[in-house]
């Protein structure tokens, strides 16, 4: 079954199309990537879907419903959680501060609450607490817990914004570039936290890379756009032999 | 320097109370315009300081407290504590008002914008009959408690002192929870805030009307306080001065708005000596200040730990070192 149904999608600026006719969907439980060449409209593909972005026409539905012209921070409370593909995180605040903001939109205190310390405040202060503490650990950062996100090395970041985004307790997690910026072993560790997302939390995730390594060692179906078109869509092995994508990444070959 | 902090905080409470037995009439006066100041500036940091929306026209809710009042009060021979709520209720929509066209100014417009809606405010004050025109409102009878009716200066020091400790716990709480976290969340960065499921625009508009109803506090008493209230209270100036002694302590952090509340009121007093010289000494401390301590004079922390104090505490380290 599908989460995500992605149907007929376009993006406009101006005389420029961003996206053009792009549907696709995500299974339930699935580990999927959405690739291209650099400025294919791959992020923009994103925004839409989180609400950054208004597309011009199309539909986006998650579990049956509708996401367009919805506010990012109501798709984020539907069940939609997203890191950048340039870490924007909280950069003065606290590692812990950081991941308690994704259990806004799950809690409800209001200033009364707050003003009067009452005891549902207490609880859910407590609750906020722990659901962060769990995510820290998830992501296995829980020695900065204290520390300043911007004083953090900067795989660190990286997994810190994936706490964050749990911290949503998500149904379906997009991922913008997860692995730019890490060296091997922080790669390996990526993949295997991005397996145990899906693993023990059941959260499907969708994800944009460049990193083809990556790619083809967890994801399930993928879809290639360039210039804002879906050029191809499968498994790993289909799509990385597709003439199509390897034209649209190397060029073509000039008959001389 | 934890295990201290309530009982310290406990004394400078008690200190505060006993205070008034001991000074001449000039200095407490003074001291309970620091109060104002201190229940002015919370209210402030709360815009400024946690949600980081730059406000050039706060004085337009001390004048919307100060007004509500004073005509409930005049006009209608309202008790001064039933006229409370009915200024919180004014300034919170006032808030609301100035708040609504700000959502989606950044920075500098968002500045011009209050300031213009202090001006506003300031200029309906100055022309409308029902606020006594320019020359204001006079004759504000004395609040009541019971058959007790309050008006000696020490009546009103007590006042604004519980009003302030009110106020700073107000803040204080608020700070440490979901909606305060939210408030800084959106001041370090919009668009994450609003993609971890914060809708920016009901949380932006809640802290307009939030330090916009801690302002009105102050106005309310204000206006019984001194018992007559003119535009002239009200105008840029005090805007001015009410976001200097926010941003000289240390924006979002309550005892460094206290500390810049007392500075900005003290010092010009204490420079009384140097008659003509008083503005501008204290402008150039004020400058060096800023050169000096940019931060303010006692910097939120957001309690994090120094990344020294880490290095030290990791195991592998202390192992090679035990090595």
């Amino acid at each position: 079954m599908s989460l995500l149904t992605v149907n007929q999608l376009k993006l406009q600026f101006g005389g420029l199309i961003a996206v053009n006719d792009l549907s696709f969907t995500v299974e339930k439980n699935s580990i999927s990537s959405i690739i291209g060449p650099n400025g294919a409209g791959k992020t923009s593909v994103f925004n839409m879907i989180t609400g950054f972005y208004r597309p011009t026409s199309g539909a986006i539905e998650l579990d049956g419903i509708s996401l367009v012209n919805r506010k990012p921070s109501q798709i984020t409370t539907l069940g939609m959680a997203r890191t950048f593909q340039n870490l924007r995180l909280f950069p003065n605040l606290t590692v812990l501060d950081n991941v308690k903001s994704g259990m806004h939109c799950r809690t409800k205190q209001t200033v009364w609450g707050a003003l009067l310390r009452t005891k549902s405040q207490r609880e859910e202060e407590r609750l906020i607490e722990e659901v962060a503490l769990e995510c820290i650990d998830f992501v296995g950062i829980r020695k900065y817990t204290k520390r300043a996100a911007k004083n953090l090395p900067y795989g660190a970041q990286r997994y810190l914004e994936i706490a964050r985004a749990l911290a949503t307790r998500p149904k379906l997690l997009l991922l913008d570039e997860p692995a730019a910026g890490l060296n091997y072993e922080e790669k390996q560790y990526l993949i295997q936290l991005i397996r145990r997302i899906r693993d023990e939390y059941n959260i499907t995730v969708l994800m944009i890379e460049h990193d083809m390594g990556l790619i083809k060692q967890i994801s399930e179906q993928i879809t290639v756009i360039d210039y804002g078109c879906k050029i191809a869509e499968g498994s790993p092995e289909e799509v990385l032999n597709n003439e199509k994508v390897i034209e649209a990444y190397l060029g073509k070959e000039d008959v001389i | 320097m934890k295990k201290y902090k309530k009982p310290s905080l406990f004394l400078l409470v008690i200190c505060m109370f006993i205070l008034p037995f001991l000074l001449n009439s000039y200095w407490l006066d003074v001291l309970t315009l620091v109060l104002f100041y201190v229940v002015l500036t919370q209210g402030l940091n709360i815009v400024v300081g946690y949600t980081g929306l730059l406000d050039l026209g706060y004085a337009a809710f001390f004048a919307v407290g100060a007004y509500t009042t004073a005509i409930l009060m005049t006009t209608f021979h309202w008790s001064f504590w039933l006229t409370l709520p009915v200024a919180f209720l004014f300034a919170a929509i006032a808030g609301v008002i100035i708040g609504t066209p700000t959502l989606r100014l950044r920075s500098d417009y968002l500045a011009i914008v209050t300031l213009g809606f202090g001006e506003i405010v300031k200029i309906l004050a100055t022309n409308l009959e029902i606020t006594g025109s320019a020359s204001g409102i006079y004759g504000i009878p004395r609040p009541a408690i019971g058959s007790y009716i309050m008006a000696s200066q020490k009546d009103f020091y007590f006042l604004i002192l519980i009003v302030a400790i009110i106020s700073i716990i107000a803040v204080y709480r608020l700070g440490h929870s979901r909606i305060g976290r939210a408030w800084v969340y959106i001041r370090e960065d919009e668009d994450a805030a609003e993609a971890m499921g914060i809708n920016r625009i009901k949380l932006k508009l809640l802290s307009y009307a939030t330090g916009a109803v801690i302002g009105s506090f102050a106005g309310s008493i204000f206006a019984v306080k001194m018992s007559a209230i003119a535009p002239l209270s009200f105008s840029f100036l005090q805007s001015v001065m009410i976001l200097l002694a926010v941003v000289l302590g240390g924006l979002g952090s309550i005892p460094g708005v206290v500390i810049g509340a007392a500075l900005v009121i003290i010092l010009p007093e204490l420079l009384r000596g140097v008659e003509d010289w008083r503005y501008l000494i204290f402008g150039v401390s004020l400058v060096i200040m800023m050169i000096f301590r940019p931060q303010g004079i006692w910097p939120t922390k957001n309690n994090t730990e120094d990344v020294d104090d880490i290095e030290t505490e990791d195991p592998n380290q202390s192992i090679s070192i035990s090595k």
